[in-house]
């Protein structure tokens, strides 16, 4: 146990250990061909990893935020961290404002089945002209007689092919600036839903992401999540959930490569000495090792802010960047100690080194990030 | 709740509310009594020796100390508060010799000397009244300890010492300083052992060096030639020199990693000040994106040199032994104080070239960071070790 977790934290992590290591981890070759299957969502919620810190009304296990962390860390050891986004998606980023904004029917109808693992959801922000710049999406939702009429098009959607549900941020006035924005929580089975395509990617093949679009399609008054209008803001809300989720999860992906590395530093020789017994290959692992323990420390902070309620955007921002950073640095390191076998396609690292490179980019990139943390900092 | 940029300190479960107190009273000293005369005391390359004993009034020298030689401890929380506030004196010359006198001299007497050593050593080291220094390096052996080359021979009852040592903090105007030398050449690692030598004991002789940095503090070389000491001065068992060192590294690295972060951060203030108050094609610099975002990395680093260094604190106040944290901690922040400092110098421009403005004097002082104390090299030979490398 050390800090910031406690025993009952250390418990969980054992369980779901013990479940990645079994249930998910011997599937992460073939799941990294096609896709890794709907029944890890269903299982997860029976096991009650889908809503560890949800109140127990709704099926959830009544735990703090530090909990959700340690499932992003475990997550980590199924070997392809396509499904540990897949999940995360659900857990951390699309059903969280269902449970901060949502009605009550809203969250019997949503939440509860989100929880079980029966309904799987994605979330729709980005379009193929607007990413990091959430303020100018051009999904439209128009109001009509007896519900909202939602035109437009999302694109890099996790979950986007298998979701049952997604959580929609677009435009319900054009003029009002950031004031401009609404959430929506939408059925894909919804006439006027499409799923385009789903998009071929360098690394994080396990997840499916897709493109949709949306025609004329037609949903009822109470699909508006949240206050009209209020979307950018319960938006930059979820947000900072997902970077701080993806930065858990980043660093502690990262923490394992470097364990991979250091393992193999240790059993490979070169000129009659373990590899890692070279003073090159000491101190960039020594380096590795350290910078991984900054960005860890800095991720449990924010963290341990989150659990008592603070909404603490400038420690998520630095922690999403700098875990995102390092755990580039940490894999390209890795690439290089393991050498010719680092580069093979039957070896797991590649993948690592593939899957490490999204978290510079997705859920706000590194210049994103930096823009965040330097106008906080009043620049 | 949007965007609130106002949050409780998350290290409260290490820093308690009479901490905090303690942190106001002693940054109030600093502000008042010592960041005043910073610049003076640049220009001089010295401070007064008096403070030691201001700040012995005050207290501040015996936070971890026992209440039996004038201490109010043992609180190792309460005396990283007073290095953190040291650090802001604006003179690292000044808060390394306090350092060294409250972290290294006497915590080796605390730590490994005697009843009677104490009551003569430590307790009017706490009232400020003599000053200490530590000697373990020599010109030929630094970061290699068990390679130090003076050494100590049994006369008798007395202890006959003869060698040098070099880059000693408060070496120059010590009063007493605690001297590592090899009782057994054979022994290895276990031949070292530790004595007390007093300024005035003859054979006994102490020049000052000019350092690029830290040109306040009273850094010497020392020469020992046949200076016999009785062994009452001996600390700590024969042989026993080499672990209490290794012991006592953990502390001293936690307080350097302490003020590293301490000073980056304020370097750091000192850079984006500067950057929102210089105009360039009719926006402050600081509002260039290639500024901003050069500043939220090292606003991202500091915010991750700290948690980690609180975190090798918080290990070690629970009484574990953490080697690998606390030279990760003071191998991050070292590169990371001096990163901060040429960044400084950087977005100054000419001015951070000039030596009227801080920003050169940060640059220097910040430089040693990765050297002393244990170089950034031998930083990662520890942490590969802990690792089986």
């Amino acid at each position: 146990m050390a800090w910031p977790f406690e025993p009952h934290h250390d418990e969980l992590r054992t369980s779901i250990r013990a479940f990645v290591e079994a249930e998910l981890a011997p599937n992460a070759d073939e799941w990294e061909e096609k896709e890794f299957p709907d029944w890890v969502f269903t299982r997860m919620g029976e096991l009650g990893f889908l809503g560890l810190s949800y109140p127990e009304e709704y099926g959830g296990s009544g735990g703090d935020y530090l909990c959700n962390i340690v499932l992003a860390e475990e997550m980590t050891r199924c070997g392809c961290a396509g499904l540990a986004m897949g999940v995360a998606v659900q857990t951390d980023m699309a059903v969280p404002p269902l449970y901060k904004f949502g009605t009550e029917d809203q969250k019997e109808r949503y939440l509860v089945p989100a929880i079980k693992g029966e309904k799987i959801f994605c979330l729709g922000i980005t379009e193929p002209d607007a990413g990091s710049d959430v303020q100018n999406i051009t999904t439209t939702a128009k109001k009509v007689d007896g519900g909202w009429e939602i035109s437009g098009r999302k694109i890099f959607i996790t979950n986007g092919r298998r979701a049952h549900a997604m959580t929609l941020v677009a435009k319900t006035d054009r003029d009002a600036g950031h004031g401009g924005h609404s959430l929506f929580i939408i059925d894909t089975d919804t006439p006027g839903y499409t799923v385009e395509r789903t998009l071929d990617k360098v690394g994080m093949r396990a997840s499916d992401t897709g493109e949709i679009s949306f025609t004329d399609m037609f949903v009822p008054e109470d699909a508006l999540l949240g206050n009209e209008g209020e979307g950018f803001y319960n938006i930059s809300w979820e947000l900072q959930g997902e970077r701080l989720i993806g930065a858990a999860g980043s660093i502690m992906g990262a923490r394992r490569t470097f364990e991979a590395a250091l393992a193999y530093a240790k059993e490979r020789e070169t000129f009659g000495k373990p590899i890692g017994k070279h003073q090159a290959i000491k101190h960039a692992l020594a380096d590795m090792a350290t910078e991984i323990e900054a960005a860890q420390q800095l991720v449990y902070t924010a963290a341990v802010k989150v659990n008592r309620g603070e909404y603490p955007v400038r420690e998520i921002s630095m922690a999403k960047l700098l875990t995102g950073e390092v755990a580039w640095k940490t894999v390209d390191k890795a690439m290089q100690i393991f050498g010719g076998i680092g580069y093979s396609m039957d070896f797991p690292l590649q993948r690592a080194w593939r899957d490490a490179r999204l978290i510079r980019i997705g859920g706000g990139t590194d210049e994103v990030m930096r823009d965040v943390i330097g106008k906080m900092e009043g620049l | 709740m949007r965007f609130a940029t106002e949050s409780r300190a998350v290290n409260d479960d290490i820093f308690s509310a009479e901490h905090e107190e303690l942190r106001s009273s002693v940054r109030a000293f600093v502000s008042k009594e010592l960041l005043p005369h910073a610049q003076e005391w640049e220009a001089a390359e010295s401070f007064p020796k008096e403070v030691f004993k201001r700040v012995g009034e005050l207290g501040f020298f015996g936070l971890k100390y026992d209440e039996a030689y004038g201490g109010s401890g043992p609180d190792y929380t309460a005396d990283a508060v007073v290095t953190e506030e040291f650090s802001r004196c604006g003179s690292a010359g000044v808060s390394a010799s306090l350092g060294g006198h409250k972290d290294l001299a006497t915590l080796y007497i605390s730590n490994f000397g005697g009843e009677e050593q104490k009551q003569r050593w430590l307790a009017p080291s706490i009232r400020g009244e003599i000053v200490g220094g530590l000697a373990v390096t020599e010109p030929d052996a630094g970061s290699d300890v068990a390679g130090i080359k003076t050494t100590a021979r049994r006369d008798g009852s007395d202890w006959v010492i003869n060698g040098s040592k070099t880059y000693i903090t408060n070496g120059a105007w010590g009063d007493f300083i605690v001297v590592a030398a090899k009782t057994d050449p054979d022994a290895g690692h276990s031949g070292l052992t530790l004595f007390v030598v007093e300024a005035g004991t003859p054979g006994f002789e102490a020049r000052r060096m000019r350092m690029l940095g830290w040109r306040t503090g009273q850094t010497g070389e020392l020469s020992l030639s046949d200076v016999r000491i009785p062994d009452e001065n001996r600390i700590g068992d024969e042989g026993s020199a080499f672990y209490a060192i290794m012991q006592n590294f953990a502390w001293e690295r936690i307080i350097m990693s302490l003020g590293q972060v301490t000073g980056a951060q304020l370097t750091y203030d000192i850079a984006k000040n500067y950057a929102l108050e210089r105009h360039a094609f009719d926006r402050p610099i600081g509002k260039f994106q290639v500024w901003r975002h050069r500043f939220a990395d090292m606003a991202t680093r500091i915010e991750a040199g700290r948690a980690m260094t609180y975190n090798a604190l918080r290990m070690f106040i629970a009484g574990e032994n953490p080697i690998k944290e606390v030279a990760m901690a003071k191998l991050y922040t070292a590169e990371l104080a001096f990163h901060v400092a040429d960044e400084c110098v950087q977005v100054h421009g000419g001015y951070g070239y000039m030596m009227e403005f801080p920003a050169q004097r940060a640059w220097r002082d910040s430089r040693l960071g990765p050297i002393g104390g244990g170089t950034s090299e031998i930083m990662r030979e520890i942490i590969g070790r802990t690792y089986g490398l």
